[in-house]
């Protein structure tokens, strides 16, 4: 895989398909679905338990626009990977073009995913700071792979937009 | 910068629900009351604090970035601020009117970032 600057846009090519694939997984991975854990974190509190009128406030008015908003970022980022459908040749590697006007929906999508992931699996920080875990054993790892995955990709465009302003 | 619409009622009032009762040819409408709750000066002088609390999975440079856009703070003042954050396990971003403060913590929680307001003792 390899990640470049092309014009007005992020490239990443020579992408396998086992990495396409978790690509792919983004706005599913996004969605805290049945986990309590990931729509907790999420959707976190704005004030401690005692302030119960904000909280309660909070989450008439406020946890709806922050839905708004984080759905909006995930369907730009399930746009872009409309290209990933390689149809004529299932297992070739193929190129992702994020154009650059889209890496604030994928900063916010990815990160959606990587918390999302993280509070479902209850991750400790020693295991989110071990990035080299192999082999892959099990849904877990997977998935502890995914967030550490999601992260490099979360400073390489950070590390773009920087260069860029 | 991620700017979201305010859609909620003024903290100061409760409003009862006018009702309407349909008898016949004529529609009563009742007076709705309205609640005061006044809010001490105390109240609405004491400051609030915007806190940033630690969170394993935000990325250091992502935290700094947010704190850029978010307070308009330079490069040095937010990388201090997410060094705290990483070391003390918490920081206070801001104080001032709660208000305004009630507005950072919504766009940090648009960053996805632990945030709450909270009264400064």
């Amino acid at each position: 895989m390899e990640i470049c600057r092309q014009d007005q846009a992020l490239e990443i090519r020579e992408l396998d398909p086992f990495l396409a694939e978790l690509l792919r997984q983004i706005p599913e991975s996004a969605r805290p679905k049945d986990s309590a854990a990931a729509e907790e974190r999420l959707f976190s509190a704005p004030a401690a338990a005692e302030e119960t009128d904000l909280c309660a406030e909070w989450k008439i008015y406020v946890v709806p626009e922050l839905r708004r908003l984080f759905q909006s970022a995930t369907e730009t980022v399930q746009q872009d990977l409309e290209q990933l459908r390689c149809t004529d040749k299932p297992f070739a590697n193929c190129t992702l073009r994020i154009p650059l006007a889209h890496t604030d929906a994928w900063l916010n999508a990815l990160n959606q995913a990587r918390l999302a992931i993280a509070a479902t699996y209850q991750f400790s920080d020693h295991e989110l700071c071990d990035h080299y875990r192999s082999p892959l054993g099990n849904r877990r790892d997977l998935s502890l792979f995914q967030v550490n995955f999601y992260g490099f990709l979360q400073e390489f465009i950070l590390r773009e937009m920087e260069g860029n302003s | 910068m991620v700017v979201f619409s305010m859609r909620r009622r003024p903290r100061e009032y409760t409003y009862s629900a006018a009702t309407v009762i349909l008898d016949g040819p004529r529609a009563a409408v009742e007076t709705p009351t309205i609640q005061k709750q006044a809010a001490t000066k105390d109240e609405i002088q004491t400051p609030w604090n915007v806190v940033v609390h630690n969170d394993p999975v935000n990325l250091m440079s992502y935290v700094t970035m947010v704190f850029q856009r978010v307070f308009g703070y330079p490069r040095e003042r937010a990388e201090k601020h997410m060094l705290e954050v990483h070391h003390n396990g918490r920081s206070i971003l801001w104080s001032g009117l709660r208000e305004r403060a009630e507005l950072y913590v919504q766009q940090l929680h648009g960053y996805l970032l632990l945030a709450t307001i909270e009264k400064t003792t």
